[in-house]
């Protein structure tokens, strides 16, 4: 049992950190949520890209520079040590991507991911819909078959999908199979949100930003060559993403420890006046290190050929609960300015707050957790008083 | 990098556990409770044959040279198992070579020391002995006792951190399996959410826990950083275990019991939350916490 680096992985480790020291930007880029923000954070995308650090657990053909998981996680605890940009092509570099490599066409990977290494596209996630949130199965966007164009007309409503303000493309699940009921008949689709018939309307968010944006599909069109995965199988390919969402490469710790590091840096500034906080100071650095350590457990089980399973879930909850954590502690630190927006603190405290509801709710984590690692009882499913608990 | 046990480390905590089963350590620690030492004192031999009190000392000093991940692997099966007499003191404080049963007063961290009645006490006069929630821990007033070094004294924080996570694991697995053949209202009590989601809550904090330990024994983070957390999330587990049971584990006849209790003593034994939580603090950024 040992935390050491390889001369590879040290020689890398230097490599990033200097690159990041020279480059990253001195001020904060401008929200990316907004217009002027958001094009900065492509530029950025483009100047990580072109370093092959925007992508570098990639192959190199697509951007990346094969990267090993640990180098992975090196490179993220780097990233956000060093006061990085927001990345603003999570959603297709972490969610999308892993699904095109295992299920695309080489045909769709050649087309796809070198322009989501480069940040010239960026994909939004188009899951969830009005009337299914947590029951993402239940959903009712619809996929109709078009034999004499070659493709599928989509129609219907997605919502809360991050980003699809400014994005150029979406990949979301429709029901292709209208006998179908729940987890069959869904199928997962690739369309560019400029397409004609789609319409994309931001929502703001609780810091009033237009972070996230309801998309209305008007008889779409999608050709066959943008169809993800076999039909009918689009719940399968789509489960594989939200481990990934859920597990490790969504939330890496690198983002938690430059926090809790941040946080430590406010105490001294500001410890003496509130020493009321420091149980919860202490407390959000010792999560930090929590999640760092059990992430490496996670990487040399996965290394070992592991599979990350129901124990994302376990992750999920707790990356979650400690960023909020470590955020409060540091508005607390702050006292009556911790309302004021000319820290990060509050920004990050709001982006905070929305942890335990994307990516799974943290219930429905629980119930995962209880479920699949402890073994209790399933939910009981279906409307009430016709419940079946199977 | 590898962060995960290796192969002998694993057969090492079966081995203790085998031995700890087989030799019915529940009922050994009753006895002990009672007053009853000679069935403790034995299964203390049997295992500090094992090398354990001597596991830390270097090989060249006669001991098994091993590591602080093995007294890891070792103390969180002494907690899981439920074992009694002065552990933490004989083989993480002041490894003993030949198996010694010895005890210690460590103030601030250990103001009492543990098992004094049976135990050769290191150094110090004795005084008066007070009894403990935990029944099998007598704790003895100590005058004059010399003090240990930081390396020492970390190791006994260390153990008792790891002794925490293996009470937790127990309880939660007791409990685990207690809500799913317990029934109210027609059902499984662990079908309702109120109770999954609370044992699911525990599982998370155990999860956490043993990495932080093993961390601490890696020198990775310091120990007063496991034992906070081991001991938020033990106690956790002792809350969620004795709700989720309800009035069956109130009662000192149930064996969950005897953990429910160990957890409470150890949380403040071997330096407080509070504490460990100024230490850490002190260390990270070198102001008093
Ligand atoms: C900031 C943000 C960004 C997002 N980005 C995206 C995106 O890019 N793409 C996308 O598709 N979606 C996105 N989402 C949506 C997100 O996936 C959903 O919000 C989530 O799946 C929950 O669905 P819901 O909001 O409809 O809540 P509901 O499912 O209605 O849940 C409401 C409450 O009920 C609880 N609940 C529901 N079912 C159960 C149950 N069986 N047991 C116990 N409790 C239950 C939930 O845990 C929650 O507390 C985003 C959400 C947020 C907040």
């Amino acid at each position: 049992m040992n935390l050491d680096l390889t001369p590879e992985e040290l020689a890398f480790q230097a490599e990033v950190r200097a690159w990041l020291e020279a480059n990253v930007p001195a001020e904060p880029l401008p929200s990316m949520d907004t217009a002027e923000g958001w094009a900065l954070h492509q530029e950025w995308e483009a100047k990580l890209a072109a370093e092959r650090l925007s992508v570098v657990s990639w192959p190199r053909e697509v951007g990346g520079r094969e990267a090993s998981l640990v180098e992975w996680v090196i490179f993220e605890e780097e990233y956000y040590r060093a006061g990085a940009p927001g990345r603003v092509s999570q959603n297709g570099i972490f969610l999308l991507a892993p699904i095109i490599f295992d299920h695309g066409t080489p045909e769709q990977q050649a087309r796809f991911l070198p322009s989501m290494a480069t940040g010239e596209k960026i994909w939004a996630q188009a899951w969830s819909e009005p009337e299914a949130g947590s029951d993402l199965a239940s959903l009712r966007s619809t996929a109709v078959r078009d034999d004499a164009r070659g493709g599928w007309v989509l129609n219907g409503q997605k919502t809360w999908s991050s980003r699809a303000t400014f994005a150029h493309w979406g990949f979301g699940l429709f029901r292709s199979d209208p006998t179908s009921e729940k987890h069959a008949g869904l199928t997962y689709y690739l369309f560019p949100l400029d397409a004609e018939g789609i319409t994309v309307r931001p929502i703001a968010q609780l810091d009033g930003e237009a972070g996230f944006a309801e998309i209305f599909f008007d008889d779409v069109f999608v050709p066959d060559a943008d169809v993800l995965g076999a039909v009918g199988a689009g719940w399968n390919v789509a489960m594989s993403t939200a481990g990934n969402e859920r597990g490790l490469s969504l939330r890496s710790p690198g983002r938690f420890c430059a926090a809790a590091d941040r946080l430590l840096e406010l105490w001294k500034d500001r410890g003496a006046d509130a020493p009321q906080v420091r149980d919860a100071v202490v407390d959000a650095w010792i999560g930090a290190q929590a999640y760092r350590l059990f992430t490496w457990g996670t990487v040399t089980r996965l290394a070992d050929g592991g599979e990350m399973g129901a124990a994302g879930s376990v992750n999920k909850v707790f990356w979650s609960e400690l960023d909020i954590a470590i955020h409060e502690a540091g508005l607390d630190l702050l006292g009556a300015d911790a309302e004021l927006l000319d820290t990060p603190w509050m920004d990050g405290y709001v982006f905070s707050l929305s942890g335990p509801i994307y990516a799974g709710t943290n219930e429905i984590q629980r119930n995962i957790v209880a479920e699949r690692i402890l073994g209790l009882p399933r939910e009981p499913k279906g409307p009430a008083g016709k419940e079946t608990a199977k | 990098m590898k962060f995960e046990l290796t192969e002998d480390q694993v057969a090492f905590g079966e081995a203790i556990t085998d031995l700890m089963r087989a030799s019915d350590s529940v009922a050994v620690a009753r006895a002990w409770a009672s007053g009853d030492t000679a069935p403790g004192v034995a299964l203390w031999k049997r295992l500090a044959d094992l090398g354990l009190t001597a596991l830390v000392v270097p090989e060249d000093e006669g001991g098994l040279g091993g590591t602080l991940v093995d007294l890891v692997v070792a103390f969180e099966v002494l907690g899981r198992e439920l074992a009694v007499g002065p552990w933490i003191e004989s083989a993480a404080l002041a490894p003993q070579l030949e198996g010694e049963m010895v005890t210690a007063a460590a103030a601030p961290l250990a103001p009492y020391a543990a098992d004094a009645q049976v135990a050769r006490l290191l150094s110090g006069v004795a005084g008066a002995s007070h009894p403990s929630i935990d029944t099998t821990r007598s704790l003895t007033e100590v005058t004059g006792a010399d003090a240990f070094d930081v390396a020492a004294l970390d190791r006994a924080v260390l153990a008792c951190a790891a002794q925490l996570v293996g009470a937790g694991e127990r309880v939660l697995a007791d409990s685990v399996t207690y809500v799913k053949q317990r029934k109210q209202f027609g059902r499984e009590i662990g079908s309702y959410q109120a109770i999954k989601h609370q044992l699911a809550d525990v599982r998370i904090a155990l999860d956490f826990a043993r990495p932080l330990v093993l961390g601490a024994a890696l020198g990775e983070i310091p120990v007063s950083a496991a034992k906070v957390y081991a001991s938020d999330a033990a106690y956790l587990a002792a809350r969620t275990g004795l709700q989720v049971h309800g009035a069956i584990g109130y009662t000192a006849e149930f064996d969950l019991s005897l953990w429910l209790n160990r957890i409470r003593a150890l949380v403040t034994a071997w330096g407080t939350p509070a504490y460990h939580r100024g230490r850490v603090l002190e260390t990270l950024t070198g102001v008093a916490g």
